[in-house]
């Protein structure tokens, strides 16, 4: 029986790792994701997990020291924010490049600078390309249930990458809003105990991590690398289809939100899609065709699926809660468009920045979108790809 | 049972052996060889590189030097990577998921430790974690070209303070990271060198794997590219080190210093000075002052030395 509980996102992330039960956390304190480590303080005290906390002097030495732990043969769990996940960013690909299943519940905020706490998703996407599972979540039920389903995805022997839970900084992780928990006994069963092939504490098998590594082979073991990611996608998969067995809560690479007959839609990952869910809804009611695809995996990226979901609309809006500062526009719209691209779908698509640093978004920009999305689909033209909604008007 | 160099080398086989690709007549792999040897036979160890020659050297895609397990992942957080290990092995052992005898050393040089690692270093010593961190301290980054590095003794040239004609070398003194390590109040701090049959060496390797908590070994460990000398001179150079009390062997136990060695008769720094080319512009004519200055720095080192024995012992 699941148990109905009241949760912000931080509490419901701590829950999920004191379940998890990890070996080692190593973490070190940044807003907003501050109070994961800080629960979790308390599970260790309390004498509630068998966990070593590992309370380092930054994150540079909280991802090394997950690293060092991971390779030593056991579970490591970390938590972090920002400019915590840019000091960590060489060891971010370290971890990924000795294909160790570091779990890491990253609460989104933007980057320095300037300073500023708030969400955005310009952490996240600096680590991209790094190699890590990314899996994006509405709200604290699904920052939850991701992080019960990560070791699953990240341990099993076709994948061995770590992973990321991310979730959006305050708007998630402070708000507390009703979820349900599983009990201990079924989570233990369903993360399973952790037994890798290879790891440093084996005396009977002593090992070598990390090499200096050449022209001869290191290319060889950055494909690996890369078929261990695109092997994720149907892991990922298969573990939602056994944790729907067990919560009944159902899980893809994407959420379609009355996508299948829509004729305009948007693309956006985490809280913006529950303000988004909240305008097709009042759209539908006046007889528009909108849609929401909600992407949860990120990293891989479902190519194919995604263009697949999209190829019957008239317009496209890709949402980016952060900038790319490269003149052709964010992150998630370059993946969107060329996936499109590459599957020979056309369909017309806008890019959208939005809500940097805090900047909160409202019903009424989500709205503006449709109505512009409305003229493309009836024009089949999109002037200029690359916009912004939310911004302050001159003079403002 | 006293020391004796053939019975140790006998009867404990290199856990870090032959083949690797370090130069002749460099320091570090004749220390790593001896603090490996001081490892129990019956106990496994996990050791963690830095970035650095000696990462690069003994770990090359698909062959490694290290018979024990070996882990290197940057150049700033051999202390850090180490420390997690070490917190894996805590808590594993503690579940009763392991039942061995793992022991924790890392390696790193003066680089990797006195610059960029001394944060990660710091905080894994402050942490507490059962762990030996041994800086082979060559004075200068050699891996990347002989850079200079706050350990790099004034004067000395090198690629990044070479010695010009308005600038004569590096005109900084070298930090004292020995005593900021016992600054941390860790049960074990020492100093050392290959010298006298490796004596001081082994019983500090030893004595730092075997106390129960964070330990901290500085070992001076010459490169003959960046300090120029010839390579059969390593072990002068080690001797001569000692002999003028640049690099004075010393431990601190529980916060009480013990100098493990006072020469009888201390050599001039010259002695020291002469051989390497890095230091070859101070005997230049006119350029007497540079010695003197480094004398007299030496001097008050040993001084300051002699008086935290004498304080530190106080009944």
């Amino acid at each position: 029986m699941s148990i109905r509980e009241r949760l912000s996102g931080n509490e419901a992330a701590a829950t999920a790792m004191k379940q998890i039960n990890p070996d080692v956390v190593a973490a070190f304190p940044i807003t907003p994701s501050t109070e994961i480590p800080q629960y979790f303080s308390t599970f260790v005290a309390n004498g509630t997990v068998d966990t070593e906390f590992v309370a380092v002097e930054s994150e540079h030495s909280a991802m090394s020291a997950c690293i060092g732990a991971e390779a030593a043969g056991s579970r490591a769990m970390t938590a972090t924010s920002a400019n915590g996940l840019s000091l960590m960013w060489e060891m971010i690909y370290i971890a990924s490049s000795l294909r160790l299943p570091i779990v890491l519940s990253l609460v989104n905020r933007a980057v320095s600078g300037p300073l500023n706490i708030h969400c955005d998703h310009s952490d996240a996407m600096g680590v991209r390309d790094a190699g890590w599972i990314m899996l994006f979540s509405e709200n604290n039920q699904e920052a939850y249930d991701n992080t019960l389903m990560a070791h699953r995805i990240a341990e099993h022997e076709n994948v061995r990458l770590p992973l990321m839970v991310c979730q959006d900084g305050f708007i998630t992780s402070h708000a507390i809003e009703n979820i349900e928990l599983e009990e201990d006994e079924k989570v233990k069963e369903f993360v399973g105990e952790y037994h890798p092939e290879h790891y440093l504490l084996n005396e009977k098998e002593p090992i070598a991590v990390g090499p200096l590594d050449l022209q001869a082979y290191l290319f060889e073991h950055k494909v690996q690398q890369a078929d261990a990611m695109k092997a994720a996608k149907q892991v990922i998969l298969d573990v939602a289809k056994d944790f729907e067995k067990m919560t009944g809560r159902k899980y893809g690479l994407f959420e379609e939100y009355k996508l299948e007959d829509a004729e305009i839609a948007i693309v956006c990952m985490n809280s913006t899609a529950g303000t988004t869910k909240y305008v097709v809804d009042e759209l539908r009611n006046k007889g528009i065709k909108a849609g929401l695809l909600k992407l949860r995996v990120f990293r891989p990226f479902p190519v194919d699926e995604i263009s697949e979901a999209l190829s019957h609309l008239k317009a496209v809006a890709i949402l980016d809660k952060s900038d790319s500062l490269n003149a052709a526009g964010g992150a998630l719209f370059e993946d969107v468009t060329s996936s499109l691209y590459v599957t020979k779908k056309y369909v017309p698509a806008v890019n959208y920045v939005y809500g940097i640093g805090g900047r909160d978004t409202k019903a009424e920009d989500i709205e503006n979108v449709y109505k512009d999305l409305l003229e493309i689909a009836k024009s089949g033209k999109v002037e200029n790809p690359y916009r912004y909604f939310g911004l302050r008007k001159e003079g403002e | 049972m006293p020391y004796n160099l053939k019975e140790v080398v006998a009867s404990k086989p290199s856990r870090f052996t032959s083949g690797h690709r370090m130069c002749a007549g460099c320091g570090a792999p004749p220390a790593a060889r001896m603090i490996m040897r001081a490892l129990k036979p019956e106990d496994h160890a996990v050791v963690a590189g830095a970035t650095g020659c000696m990462e690069v050297s003994t770990f090359i895609y698909p062959y490694t030097a290290w018979t024990d397990s070996f882990i290197h992942t940057a150049f700033e957080c051999a202390g850090a990577t180490l420390s997690g290990a070490e917190a894996a092995y805590q808590s594993m052992k503690k579940q009763g998921k392991i039942d061995n005898t793992t022991k924790f050393i890392a390696f790193g040089g003066d680089g990797g430790t006195y610059d960029i690692g001394l944060q990660s270093l710091s905080g894994a010593m402050e942490r507490g974690h059962d762990m030996v961190y041994v800086c082979y301290d060559n004075g200068a980054y050699m891996n990347t070209g002989i850079q200079r590095s706050s350990a790099t003794p004034k004067f000395a040239d090198t690629t990044t303070s070479p010695a010009g004609t308005t600038i004569p070398g590096k005109m900084q003194s070298r930090k004292d990271l020995t005593k900021i390590m016992v600054g941390h109040h860790i049960p074990y701090v020492a100093q050392t060198i290959g010298y006298m049959n490796f004596k001081d060496l082994y019983e500090k390797a030893e004595k730092a794997i075997y106390t129960e908590g964070p330990a901290f070994l500085n070992v001076m460990a010459p490169c003959p590219r960046g300090w120029g000398y010839p390579t059969d001179m390593l072990m002068q150079i080690n001797k001569l080190a000692v002999e003028t009390c640049y690099w004075p062997l010393y431990e601190v136990i529980d916060g009480k210093y013990k100098i493990n060695y006072k020469p009888a008769k201390k050599l001039p720094i010259e002695e020291f000075l002469r051989p390497q080319k890095r230091f070859k512009h101070m005997f230049k004519p006119g350029n007497e002052w540079m010695i003197e200055e480094f004398q007299k720095e030496v001097d008050s080192r040993w001084q300051e030395l002699l008086d935290l024995e004498e304080i530190t012992n106080k009944e």
